[in-house]
């Protein structure tokens, strides 16, 4: 009998390989040439912009923090304003290990600071994921504010309101130091970091495990009726999620050699889902245009005209809410469908 | 005796402080029941409204009274504007475009209040007979804050009474309950939106003029504050007026005690309770379905 499935397990493989459906299957998470420009520009960014290596590291950074939203809210359908929860318990995890000097290797501390950002992530979605709607939304805030809070009432440990200054980061690999006047080695000790977590965020959502979460987002009823373990999967990529977003505020924290209240609040939170919805959600590549437009509009923008800044970017965030539901990624979308249309009538 | 002086100290200056909170958070409960629409922007309306009323009494001499009508009137007036035209076409989006219009609208009052106003703080001048103290009998307590607790009380009565005893009242409630069943019945849903969101900002309009004298009023306003109407919203359960008067004393008194005896952090016993309340019941106290 095992005989017989071993033999023609890959005679059906190679026969059904032919049919369309098979095809567009495999197609689908198939890498394609413009998925390596960013990687290309960011390297390119290293060689052209030597000036600007720590506001590139902060791009990154904040593109590995939207990417980790954008699983639990653009794939699963997790409704969530309390993001900055994981990323300050990453940060605060690699902090508060440096600073009392008990751990300060930089790529065993981003490990640690996943762990524990996953274990708030899968205990906090235990509890709160059997709620929906505004109920969930207020729930993940006040989950976040009462971190915040923690973290300012335990002063003896995390600084209270003042932070953790001058964190001591080993170099990375025993070799290579972090120099606050020239980051070169933040930037691209954050690029790979970024990279690996991409290439795993990008496995996970093409796996049936992704895709039973875009299942459980579009129709919930469905799911539940075709046997899908909902719930659970639900916990589990709220808990992947957070583990990345603590590492991303673990990579802040060790780039930025130091923690403070900021990593934990609303503004934080609110300040990501903008940049994730600019982008365009439940597209992996959002993130990525999101981080970069918000950013170097902030950067250039925020410093000359603070006000002027805060105007535009809510004339923006109210034209995109009310004309151009899936940002900058649906925009360039539908620009593409109009000028193709024969393709997409096929 | 001193202890009992205190004790009604922290209670009527929370039960004062959980009055504002009502009125300001009273409207976002209807429009968030009513609609199901997250306005993060409800107290954008109550900076509005506070800012008019504060600079009305300053600047052109109005007396208080005038200017809190004045409030209540424009944040209205403003309000059902924006409703007709932006906030309609989302009601059947998702609540993420949602919550990214109204932060969008926020940020647009934030910069529209620094430049026509300025960044510095408000300061709201009381009329002379609500200064001073207002003797009990057993306690002597600020005059202001019994004057605003006389207020609430009288605010949350009425609507209460629209609620339970007109017809609009009863058109609400019924299409809070099955919009398509009231619209069904010849309810006219849209005409009843536009009412309640103007009536419901209009009044946090009022509430951020009445507490503009101890939350203070700056730019900054409408963020600050949002964590606690929404907890106030949510743990009242949606839609239920007595739910949110209940809870916003609640909060204040919680939040007036914690504020006086752990300055460093205590408000992380709100949080934990509200969470605890939603875990326990996720349509609030006094909700009456899950949304």
């Amino acid at each position: 009998m095992t005989a017989i499935t071993a033999r023609s397990e890959p005679e059906i493989v190679a026969a059904s390989l032919d049919h369309p459906a098979a095809l567009a299957l495999i197609n689908r998470h198939r890498w394609r040439w413009w998925e390596t420009l960013p990687w290309l520009a960011a390297i390119a960014f290293y060689f052209a912009f030597p000036d600007y290596l720590g506001f590139g590291t902060e791009l990154l950074i904040t593109i590995l923090f939207a990417l980790s939203l954008d699983l639990a809210l653009g794939y699963a359908g997790i409704i969530t304003l309390g993001h900055a929860a994981f990323f300050g318990t990453g940060a605060y995890t690699v902090g508060l290990l440096a600073f009392h000097g008990i751990w300060t290797e930089p790529i065993t501390s981003l490990l640690i600071a996943a762990a524990v950002a996953g274990a708030v992530g899968l205990l906090s979605g235990f509890v709160l994921l059997r709620t929906r709607g505004l109920t969930l939304l207020m729930l993940t805030i006040c989950t976040m504010a009462l971190l915040e809070q923690a973290a300012n009432m335990a002063h003896e440990y995390t600084g209270g309101f003042d932070g953790l200054p001058s964190l001591p980061i080993a170099a990375v690999f025993g070799y290579f130091e972090f120099n606050p006047l020239y980051p070169n080695t933040q930037f691209l000790y954050t690029l790979g970091v970024v990279l690996v977590c991409f290439l795993f965020l990008r496995t996970l959502i093409y796996s049936p495990f992704g895709q039973s979460l875009t299942g459980i987002r579009e129709n919930v009823l469905r799911m539940h009726a075709v046997g899908s373990p909902v719930k659970r999967r639900l916990i589990i990529c709220y808990a992947i999620s957070a583990a990345i977003a603590g590492i991303a505020g673990a990579l802040w924290a060790q780039t930025n050699e130091y923690v403070n209240l900021s990593v934990l609040s609303l503004d934080r939170a609110a300040t990501v889902l903008i940049i994730l919805i600019l982008g365009g959600y439940g597209r992996l590549y959002g993130a990525f245009l999101g981080a970069v437009a918000y950013l170097a509009l902030e950067h250039f923008l925020a410093r000359i005209y603070p006000t002027a800044w805060q105007l535009g970017l809510g004339l923006l965030l109210v034209a995109i809410a009310l004309f151009a539901r899936n940002g900058i990624l649906g925009l360039v979308d539908g620009l593409w469908r109009r000028l193709r249309p024969r393709r997409a009538a096929r | 005796m001193g202890f009992a002086a205190d004790f009604a100290g922290i209670f009527l200056g929370g039960v004062a402080a959980g009055t504002v909170l009502f009125i300001v958070s009273v409207g976002l409960s209807v429009t968030m029941g009513l609609m199901g629409f997250v306005n993060l922007a409800h107290g954008a309306f109550a900076m509005f409204g506070g800012y008019l009323i504060v600079l009305a009494m300053n600047r052109a001499h109005f007396g208080f009274a005038a200017a809190l009508a004045l409030g209540f009137v424009a944040t209205a007036a403003l309000s059902a504007l924006l409703e007709r035209f932006f906030y309609r076409r989302l009601y059947r989006a998702g609540e993420l475009d949602q919550v990214l219009f109204t932060i969008g609208l926020i940020f647009i009052f934030m910069a529209a209040t620094i430049i026509v106003v300025g960044p510095e703080s408000q300061t709201l001048q009381l009329p002379p007979q609500l200064e001073g103290q207002l003797n009990l009998g057993l306690v002597e307590y600020r005059t202001y804050s019994i004057f605003l607790i006389v207020v609430g009380l009288i605010i949350a009565l009425g609507i209460w009474l629209v609620f339970e005893r007109t017809r609009i009242g009863a058109q609400i409630r019924a299409t809070v309950d099955n919009r398509n069943m009231a619209e069904s019945l010849g309810i006219n849903v849209d005409r009843l939106f536009t009412i309640t969101f103007a009536f419901g900002s209009g009044m946090a309009g009022l509430g951020g003029g009445l507490g503009a004298e101890f939350l203070g009023l700056d730019p900054q306003y409408a963020l600050k504050y949002l964590v606690y109407f929404l907890i106030a919203v949510s743990v009242g359960g949606l839609g239920s007026v007595l739910g949110v008067y209940y809870a916003s004393l609640l909060l204040g008194v919680l939040d007036f005690a914690l504020k006086l005896y752990l300055p460093k952090g205590g408000t992380i016993f709100i949080y934990a309770l509200a969470i605890l309340i939603l875990l326990w019941r996720p349509q609030g106290l006094f909700g009456g379905k899950v949304t």
